[in-house]
């Protein structure tokens, strides 16, 4: 048996849990935990899935995180033009960060306050916009607060639901927020409202905190289950393969 | 010719593309040059890194246009955010693929190309002059799709650095992405190219397939030989970012006395080896 899973693990798990029955796409986390999760979606349960080495190739080897110098097994040139031909194709699921993030799935990732003159200035819109009206989005927010989980968002870069439902067809059809997954817990918008509700929540945590830490109404089922634990094996593909380095784990300090 | 010829060249007012991509493979001595010069009001469009940091920062940008502005690994550009958040610049922000259509209408001398990206996003609420187009098409419900029309970005002159070159502009990139500077130097009105090092013509092929020829001298007017000229960007495969020295540059953003130091020492360092000699000197170079 291996030691119980830590918080980083289960999220890394239900990072993964993203892409169950994704097939034969772009695999495109960013961030640390995003890309654990995604590259042991790969090596277990979505083998067809085609990933970066964050920086310009396809490859089919799983690669440690962070790992500059690992030898890549190179399956396709992927330069940085190249893969907007993949989000304007729809064959991509992104994982992106939100700053701040509302009911409706809602995301700011470009400036807090009055974006003329911001308070912070953020990242900015990056590919939100055209990831969004394209193809399959999840996000990663490592800490859930009502500063991150807000009734409005002060810039939308990657529009939800209620923007989206205003506009064409083609967008709607291609437009999906697979899931949320925080430092608490895993939601989504599979509901007739389509707005954000509990999946289940992370070992340690309750809904009550969680409902606490979110500064809208979230949808709460009768029945919320606890997010599921990574298997042994899982555990040793990110312990070992994955992130040996362990990484992982300073989102978390 | 040298990165002061170049400047020469330039005016006030002019849109200046600068290619390269975040903190790498930029112009660097090309922008130094700019940045000590006495030319104001300029508008930058980049995939932005440290050249849209250091213009903002020595006042010669008075707008940028841009995908982001990073150093990749330091994921805000310092100097931007400061820029920014005193509004001491005007901006127009892109969706970073709907930025790449604003490169390629200008490379194809079109009015715009029509995209969905920026629909539903506050990208056309902070870009209030973006319109958009219905498409004379109709989709199989018999609707006519709405898109956003990115307009061509109107630039002047281009800079862009390449691994090798010839005399005559004939362009080389030996590491893994060309970005976007093909484009860069199709869609302005002139472009000229600094290099690691200038090749004859017959040796273009010594160190890269003709894959790696992506810009033809008729797009170039004119070449500078600045070895070490994207520093601190990174340039593979003759080197990587120098990661201390940019984190020396990003922290004087926060510092207006380290930044009056840095700004004297290494970009007010009159010309590319006047610079390199200065970097090389300062404490705890590995060189």
């Amino acid at each position: 048996m291996s030691t119980p899973a830590t918080i980083d693990e289960v999220c890394a798990v239900a990072m993964a849990e993203a892409f169950r029955g994704d097939g034969e796409i772009l695999c495109n986390p960013i961030g640390t935990t995003p890309i654990i999760g995604g590259r042991l979606a790969r090596a277990t349960f979505e083998p067809d899935m085609v990933m970066t080495d964050a920086v310009s190739v396809l490859a089919a080897n799983i690669l440690p995180v962070g790992d500059d110098e690992a030898p890549r097994l190179v399956e396709a040139w992927m330069p940085y033009r190249d893969v907007f031909d993949i989000v304007w194709s729809g064959r991509r699921h992104v994982v992106m960060g939100a700053s701040q993030i509302d009911a409706h799935g809602n995301q700011n990732l470009a400036a807090i306050g009055d974006w003329r003159q911001p308070k912070a200035q953020l990242l900015g819109l990056r590919g939100a916009p055209g990831n969004l009206v394209n193809h399959v989005t999840s996000y990663w927010v490592p800490n859930h607060s009502t500063r991150s989980f807000v009734p409005t968002v002060d810039v939308v870069s990657g529009p939800g639901y209620d923007r989206v439902a205003e506009l064409s067809r083609f967008i709607r059809d291609n437009h999906e927020i697979r899931r949320v997954v925080s430092n608490l817990g895993v939601f989504d918008f599979a509901n007739d409202e389509q707005r954000m509700q509990v999946v289940s929540v992370h070992p340690g945590t309750t809904v009550d905190v969680v409902v606490d830490a979110t500064g809208f109404e979230l949808l709460v089922p009768d029945e919320v289950p606890e997010t599921r634990l990574p298997t042994d094996e899982e555990l040793r593909l990110i312990r070992e393969v994955i992130d040996p380095d362990g990484l992982r784990r300073a989102e978390f300090r | 010719m040298t990165e002061d010829e170049v400047v020469a060249e330039l005016e006030s007012g002019m849109t200046i593309g600068i290619g390269g991509w975040g903190s790498r493979r930029k112009p660097m001595s090309l922008v130094r040059a700019i940045a000590r010069s006495d030319l104001t009001d300029l508008t930058i469009v980049a995939y932005g890194g440290p050249d849209i940091g250091l213009l903002c920062a020595t006042g010669r940008a008075r707008k940028v246009v841009y995908g982001f502005v990073s150093l990749d690994s330091i994921p805000l550009e310092p100097h931007f955010r400061v820029a920014r958040q005193n509004a001491a610049v005007e901006f127009a922000e892109f969706d970073e693929g709907a930025f790449y259509l604003g490169l390629l209408a200008a490379a194809h001398r079109m009015p715009f190309y029509p995209t969905r990206a920026g629909l539903g996003s506050d990208m056309l609420t902070m870009n209030p002059d973006l319109a958009t187009v219905t498409s004379p098409y109709p989709d199989a419900d018999g609707h006519h799709e709405e898109l956003v029309a990115i307009p061509a970005f109107d630039i002047d002159v281009s800079l862009v650095h390449m691994n090798r070159a010839d005399a005559g502009g004939n362009g080389q990139f030996l590491g893994p992405d060309l970005y976007f500077d093909d484009l860069f130097a199709k869609g302005a009105k002139r472009t000229f190219m600094s290099c690691e090092k200038v090749v004859p013509i017959e040796d273009l092929l010594d160190e890269g397939t003709f894959h790696t020829l992506k810009i033809p001298r008729l797009f170039v007017d004119g070449v500078v030989e600045a070895p070490r000229g994207a520093h601190f960007t990174e340039c593979p495969p003759d080197y990587g970012r120098d990661e201390a020295f940019q984190r020396e540059y990003a922290a004087t953003a926060k510092d207006p006395e380290a930044w009056a130091a840095f700004r004297e020492r290494y970009v007010d360092a009159p010309g590319h080896d006047a610079y390199l000699a200065a970097v090389d000197a300062r404490e705890g170079s590995g060189s």
